[in-house]
């Protein structure tokens, strides 16, 4: 298996009205492999997601996919680069308009010319992958959360992509969705040869399905490594987060004053 | 819903839409008889057109032949020349005379046209010679009183 | 002092409204531009003149027979007194064609689709519907935004028109058939008075303009709407009053221009 990078990373910088959110991120994704993107709410991996996706453009630095610096593509560039990408988004992001089975051949129909028997044959066979054949002509809204997702999931497979992504795709399932999920995650990864990384704070899930690990706090990456080096890493916040512990280097109590000075007691 | 059925009400919404607006342009407007192909231009100068307007009808015994496309004062002879479009359906003879007319008592302003006798007919661009100028109200009183004057002497 | 900060808090407003109109006319063009996929598959449109047309002649078929019947009744009582019954067909048919049917229409539309289209779009948009599609390489204007404008344009003089024509049908029942105005006295002056360029064509053309603005209007409320459920009810109600007070200003401008001397 080839480890040449399909998504590279370097150096990135990002800023937003001038608050820092990405500082100095390195990251490279090699060609096949499954890797996590870990931290907690709200410290850039759903942004570093959107940079790759060429949504954002970096204020310093790059982001390669597959060879070409994303952000740097015009539009028509950037539409075939999205063709070969897959994104799952948070809870699904099914078209509510549309059947089930309107949504997984949506970009099919879209983007190839391919006659409508043929389409429907592949859109059974991407539903079948995810175990939902006969959900064909079900609405989204008649789904359940677990489904939704899996046909999310069809619908981001369609066009065999080779670099898919996930944000935070386990949020909010029941448990035997979560398995699921993972599973299909890892199967479909290896099935389709694809590159697939997974944004998430979920972190039983994803230490069962990934290859590598990157854990980001505060804008810049604090740990990396393979599944074990996490669960054996000494680094305290890593600990923190993977043992899921109150009170580590992110503090319980939020940094705001003296409670007992407030209330006028000795304590 | 089922494509077809959607097809189907779309395609009966815009058939009532333009049936909808033939009926404006034939029963509630005028456009059958608003002839916009064939028509051939006249002119004529009158003293005073009173209240006529570009667009005022023509008729001529009651039946509408034209309209009115232009107004515009004669320097030479300080006199309103007035441009006519005319359905090319109606020819007139050269002697007609042109009368301004008002619909009703207090009603818009038309041309009137009366036929002569003349064998000749009038062509594109030729002028209606004798007019006859619109009722002023101000002339009429004037030459009331003058009468009155005259009578009480 | 207050005063100070009330005019720089209506310098902002005013600043910022101006922005507003230039980002809306930058979205505007830019729907101009991807309209080609419209088109090319024009069941796309088809389906948003189902929703936004179709489904709106319930409410423009039955507000224009009741505008109709109000102007009948209305329009009696005002003529009777000059003796002038007979003009009752043009009274009715002229308000209507001329004013009441583009403009009512229009603002009828604005509050049942316009609204329905903002909603639409805003949810679309905060569901990441939009974002989803981008990342799958659709142009959401074009596959999205597009469809809903021509929807929009393409229905609007059909519901002016039969709202002016289901108006003139319930000036018609309520003068002829309920009050006894003359028959033929009622529509013969009305074929009279109306006249199909400058009355008839100058109605649709109002209508259209009317359709352009408030469709523009509502998808731009809607593509623009926070994410969040008060941004999407603030964006539906921006859309009605936006709309409404865009085709009035039209309106005025418009009648000013096709009617005055």
């Amino acid at each position: 298996m080839s480890s040449e990078a399909l998504v590279e990373i370097s150096n990135v910088n990002f800023a937003y009205d001038s608050r820092a959110i990405l500082k100095g991120i390195n990251m490279s994704f090699p060609k096949g492999k499954l890797i996590a993107i870990m931290g907690l709410s709200g410290c850039g991996k759903t942004t570093l997601l959107r940079h790759i996706g060429g949504v954002l453009k970096p204020t310093k630095g790059y982001v390669k996919v597959d060879g070409q610096v994303i952000h740097d593509l015009d539009q028509e560039g950037l539409y075939k680069m999205r063709r070969k990408m897959g994104m799952l988004f948070q809870f699904g992001a099914l078209f509510t308009d549309m059947t089930v089975f309107d949504n997984v051949a949506f970009q099919m129909r879209e983007h190839t010319d391919l006659p409508e028997e043929i389409i429907h044959d592949l859109v059974m066979m991407k539903l079948h992958a995810v175990g939902l054949y006969g959900t064909q002509d079900l609405f989204p809204a008649e789904l359940s959360g677990g489904m939704a997702r899996r046909v999310a999931l069809a619908r981001t497979i369609a066009l065999d992509p080779m670099l898919i992504m996930y944000d935070e795709p386990f949020a909010g399932l029941d448990p035997i969705s979560l398995t699921v999920v993972g599973e299909l995650i890892r199967r479909l990864n290896d099935a389709l040869g694809a590159t697939s990384i997974v944004v998430t704070h979920d972190v039983q899930e994803s230490l069962k399905i990934v290859d590598y690990v990157y854990f980001i706090s505060n804008g810049a990456i604090i740990a990396e490594g393979s599944a074990d080096d996490i669960r054996n890493s000494d680094e305290a916040f890593v600990r923190q987060f993977v043992h899921g512990e109150m009170d580590g280097p992110i503090p319980f109590h939020y940094p705001g004053g003296n409670f007992s000075k407030d209330l006028g007691v000795r304590v | 819903m089922e494509r077809s059925t959607l097809d189907l009400w779309v395609g009966i919404f815009v058939v009532a839409g333009i049936a909808a607006l033939v009926v404006l342009a034939f029963k509630v407007g005028n456009l059958s008889t608003y002839n916009v192909s064939d028509s051939y231009s006249l002119q004529a100068n009158f003293s005073n057109i009173g209240g006529l307007k570009a667009q005022a009808s023509i008729k001529s015994a009651g039946v509408l032949v034209g309209r009115v496309t232009g107004i515009s004062l004669d320097t030479k002879q300080y006199e309103a020349k007035v441009m006519m479009s005319i359905d090319s359906r109606y020819q007139f003879p050269k002697d007609t005379i042109g009368k301004i007319l008002t619909s009703g008592l207090l009603g818009e302003q038309y041309i009137g046209l009366d036929p002569g006798g003349d064998t000749v007919m009038l062509k594109s661009g030729d002028e209606i010679k004798q007019t006859q100028s619109a009722v002023v109200l101000e002339d009429m009183i004037g030459k009331f009183l003058y009468n009155k004057a005259e009578t009480g002497k | 002092m207050a005063l100070v900060r009330s005019l720089r808090g209506i310098g902002s407003r005013v600043i910022n409204a101006v922005w507003r109109i230039g980002y809306a006319s930058r979205f505007f063009l830019m729907t101009l531009y991807y309209s080609g996929l419209s088109f090319r598959r024009f069941r796309l449109t088809v389906r948003e003149i189902f929703f936004s047309g179709v489904m709106s002649l319930i409410i423009i078929i039955v507000a224009g027979m009741f505008v109709g019947m109000v102007l009948g009744l209305q329009g009696y009582e005002t003529l009777k007194r000059y003796g002038s019954e007979s003009a009752l067909g043009s009274l009715v048919a002229l308000s209507l064609v001329r004013e009441l049917g583009p403009v009512l229409a229009a603002l009828l539309f604005a509050s049942r689709a316009g609204s329905a289209m903002t909603a639409e779009i805003g949810l679309m948009k905060a569901t990441e519907q939009i974002s989803a599609m981008e990342m799958m390489a659709v142009n959401p204007i074009a596959r999205v935004v597009a469809p809903r404008f021509w929807a929009g344009v393409i229905s609007m003089p059909l519901l002016a028109a039969m709202f002016s024509a289901m108006g003139v049908f319930g000036g018609y029942v309520v003068g002829v058939v309920l009050i006894g105005v003359d028959e033929g006295s009622f529509w013969s002056q009305m074929q009279g008075a109306v006249d199909f360029r400058h009355d008839v064509m100058n109605g649709v053309i109002k209508s259209v303009v009317f359709g352009v603005a408030v469709t523009v209007i509502s998808l731009f409320e809607g593509y623009d709407a926070p994410p969040t459920a008060e941004g999407v009810s603030g964006a539906t109600t921006r859309t009605v009053v936006e709309s409404s007070l865009a085709i009035l200003m039209l309106d005025f401008m418009l009648t000013a221009f096709m009617f005055g001397e």
